[in-house]
């Protein structure tokens, strides 16, 4: 099963460390990580998409919210999340078959972010799905690169990280 | 105060109230033991930085205050990962200050550089770099509350040269102020109000109890508990001490070499009240089937460790303290009921007990360890402290040598770690200088830190040391015997190391017993010298520490009777 979990984090360097090597250690797959800002900047948020199963996830976000430079942990339910992630393209291209590159493109909604005589760079967002469609029909065009983005997780409506941590605060733990 | 960090890292000791540190000096850590030095700060100087961190570990555990130690960068630093980890896994408070290259010259790959955070980030509770003397004040504040609040663990300080050296206005904060870690551990009065009217409904009960109990100090609320309604006590190895070892209702130690009655008692519970405990594999048996017929509730302070081994019932997550008196406040007006309700399985659970005690066939010709280690629990005052190392001789120790307060027990439960014994041994004795305190260890675990008897002759440190001699890894030796078809790959020892003489050597005196008389005409006498004293107790190679139950199976599976 996948699972997209929210750490939010004193802003020091061997965090990280010491959130990744929760998961190394329990052999889970990283499907994704991201870290970055917030709007306050004594924290950063790691996002971390990952598989395993429910009751090992139950005993990592245990784990995670144990570590003193852990503010909060939340883990999202898609239902409830909007999650966003970006993938770079470089496909070749000549003057031939620009334009026919660029309608697909338009399908998908997909920026043109770089044009040079022989190849093009594309930024798509979105699901996994629609990357995926994209992808398949620049393949025979001759895709030279991708690259993307971890993806990162927002709850929707007033719900945030630091309220949700208010609830579980109830073991003394992670009190904001 | 202006002073340097190196003097405000030795303020902020007394302001923790720490007596005792004890370390290895070295080129990072010049700065600090140039203060130790001036200041007189008490300090052991150990022989080696593992010696250094078990004893701090030691004194932690006969105490329960912070134990402190110090090592140099580099290879220093390296050398306390065994027993940081080793208190890491017993949850034993520890604040470990190591010394780092100067900030210019971290992540050059320098003389004597090594990335400690990075190292010791899986094995302490919390780790800090300080790079900034003006740092120092909050990061010392912080670890030790850190390291004795909620479940207790290590913390490593790794300090940069330059950071010893520079000077600030010294100011020991008085509170901590961190987001992501209050210390505040209540429990919820709903969770202990099901737990009695679980113990209500129950017939067949029976406490089983860890650590965590031994940490939280809470012993006297535990007694209490098991005598006010009969309830049977079973122990993890970490939780000896917390029951009366005298009482009838206490089975003994669970587990892989646990009491045929407690084990027993597991499987056939309806109600197992598992308190300050982590459900370890070494007490579940195959944990599947770890007490099959019981509703299960789990005190402790950690709700990680919930459903973590062994799905429970009920948990009643926070601060035993807390949680431990109100359950036997809410449980005072049930208790006569809940006695007679349980009777039967009392009863039936105390046979067991007396018709199953730990045994061994007596040798005519040779000492066995087991028998020695009863003389010497009979010979010992009840506030003894016990060290030991690892290996049969510490199943022997957990069995046959009786403890009757927490704190008295003093052995690595969850890592394991030979070589643990004599430096904790020793860190103990300081703590608790009131107290008699032997170490029980092998041949093989003594040679591992047995540069520490040099220490323990330097400072006078009174502990009896008992090596079981059986010149052989006896452990290691009973599982090839059990389940590798007696192949003995090197486990047996072929040149006779003299230990006598190396404890002469050292500066120690050293005895061997031999001659089965002589457990009885010399070893009280022994004990009873003054200063430290080695006792090499000479015993047969093939020796099975029973009853075991064999990796994979269930607790009632034990193995009762081996070929030795
Ligand atoms: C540092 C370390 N290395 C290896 C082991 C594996 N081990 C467990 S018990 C044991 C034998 C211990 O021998 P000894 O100290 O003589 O005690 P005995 O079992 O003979 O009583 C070994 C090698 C360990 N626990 N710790």
């Amino acid at each position: 099963m996948k699972h997209a979990l929210s750490v939010l984090v004193n802003n020091q360097p061997g965090v990280l460390l010491r959130v990744v090597s929760m998961f190394s250690r329990r052999a889970f797959n990283i499907d994704s990580l991201s870290v970055g800002i917030t709007e306050s900047p004594k924290y950063s948020r790691i996002t971390i998409f990952f598989s395993g199963e429910v009751h090992i996830v139950d005993q990592m976000i245990k784990q995670l919210g144990k570590i003193p430079d852990v503010a909060a942990v939340q883990l999202h339910k898609p239902e409830d999340a909007v999650y966003r992630g970006m993938t770079l393209i470089k496909v070749k291209s000549s003057a031939n078959n620009r334009l026919d590159i660029l309608k697909i493109a338009e399908l998908f909604r997909a920026r043109v972010i770089d044009v040079q005589a022989t190849t093009l760079i594309f930024e798509i967002t979105g699901q996994d799905e629609k990357v995926l469609a994209f992808t398949r029909l620049l393949d025979p065009y001759g895709i030279l690169e991708i690259i993307r983005t971890g993806q990162i997780a927002l709850e929707r409506g007033e719900q945030t990280i630091t309220s949700n941590k208010k609830k579980n605060s109830f073991y003394g733990k992670n009190m904001l | 105060m202006h002073i340097n960090g190196a003097r405000a890292i030795i303020e902020s000791f007394k302001k923790e109230g720490v007596e005792l540190i004890f370390g290895y000096p070295g080129g990072a850590v010049l700065t600090l033991y140039d203060e130790i030095y001036k200041t007189k700060f008490p300090h052991i100087l150990t022989r080696h930085e593992q010696g250094a961190v078990h004893a701090a570990d030691g004194y932690a555990r006969a105490t329960g205050k912070v134990g402190v130690c110090i090592a140099t960068s580099g290879p220093g630093a390296t050398n306390l990962i065994t027993g940081i980890a080793t208190a890491n896994i017993d949850s034993i408070p520890l604040v470990c200050i190591t010394g780092q290259v100067a900030t210019p010259f971290i992540g050059k790959d320098s003389f004597q550089e090594a990335d400690v955070c990075g190292i010791t980030s899986p094995i302490t509770k919390h780790n800090y770099l300080v790079r900034h003397a003006k740092d120092l004040p909050r990061v010392l504040k912080e670890a030790f509350f850190i390291a004795r609040t909620g479940r207790p663990g290590p913390v490593v300080i790794d300090v940069a040269k330059d950071a010893f050296a520079a000077k600030i206005d010294y100011v020991y904060p008085d509170k901590v102020k961190l987001r992501g870690y209050s210390g505040d551990y209540p429990c919820n009065e709903a969770d202990i109000d099901k737990a009695v009217a679980l113990l209500q409904k129950a017939q067949k009960p029976v406490i089983f109890a860890g650590g965590g109990i031994v940490s939280s100090s809470t012993y006297k609320s535990l007694r209490k508990l098991a005598a006010s309604i009969d309830i049977p006590i079973t122990s993890t190895l970490m939780g000896l001490g917390c029951a009366d070892p005298d009482s009838s209702g206490f089975l003994g130690m669970a587990g892989m070499h646990g009491s045929y009655a407690a084990n027993m008692a597991i499987m056939g519970c309806d109600l197992l009240l598992g308190i300050g405990v982590r459900f370890d594999d070494r007490v579940t048996g195959i944990v599947s089937q770890f007490a099959p017929h019981a509703s299960i509730v789990h005190f402790d302070i950690d709700h990680a460790e919930i459903n973590k081994n062994v799905n429970v019932n009920l948990s009643v997550v926070g601060d035993l303290q807390q949680s431990l008196p109100l359950f036997l406040q809410k449980l005072a007006p049930y208790t006569d009921s809940i006695k007679k309700n349980c009777q039967a399985w009392y009863k039936h659970v105390v046979k067991l007990k007396q018709e199953h005690p730990f045994s061994y066939k007596e040798d005519p010709e040779h000492i066995l360890a087991q028998e020695a280690i009863s003389k010497i629990s009979t010979l010992a005052g009840h506030d003894t402290i016990v060290a030991t190392d690892v290996g049969q001789h510490q199943m022997w120790a957990a069995q046959f040598f009786k403890i009757y307060t927490p704190r008295n027990f003093i052995t690595s439960g969850g890592l394991g770690t030979m070589g643990y014994g004599l430096p904790a041994a020793m860190g103990a004795k300081l703590g608790a200088p009131a107290k008699t305190v032997l170490l029980f260890s092998g041949d093989g675990s003594i040679m591992m830190n047995c540069q520490e008897m040099a220490t323990i002759a330097d400072y006078n440190i009174d502990i009896k040391i008992i090596v079981i001699h059986n010149s052989v890894l006896g452990m290691v030796t009973q599982w090839q015997r059990m389940f590798y078809g007696k192949r003995y790959s090197h486990s047996l020892f072929k040149s006779k190391a003299d230990i006598v003489k190396i404890a002469q050597a050292m500066g120690i005196k050293g005895y061997r017993l031999e001659k089965k008389d002589e457990l009885e005409t010399l070893l009280p006498k022994i004990l009873h010298e003054q200063g430290p004293v080695l006792i090499d107790i000479i015993v047969p190679e093939v020796q099975d520490v029973l009853p075991m139950v064999p990796g994979g199976k269930r607790l009632d599976e034990m193995v009762m009777e081996g070929e030795a």
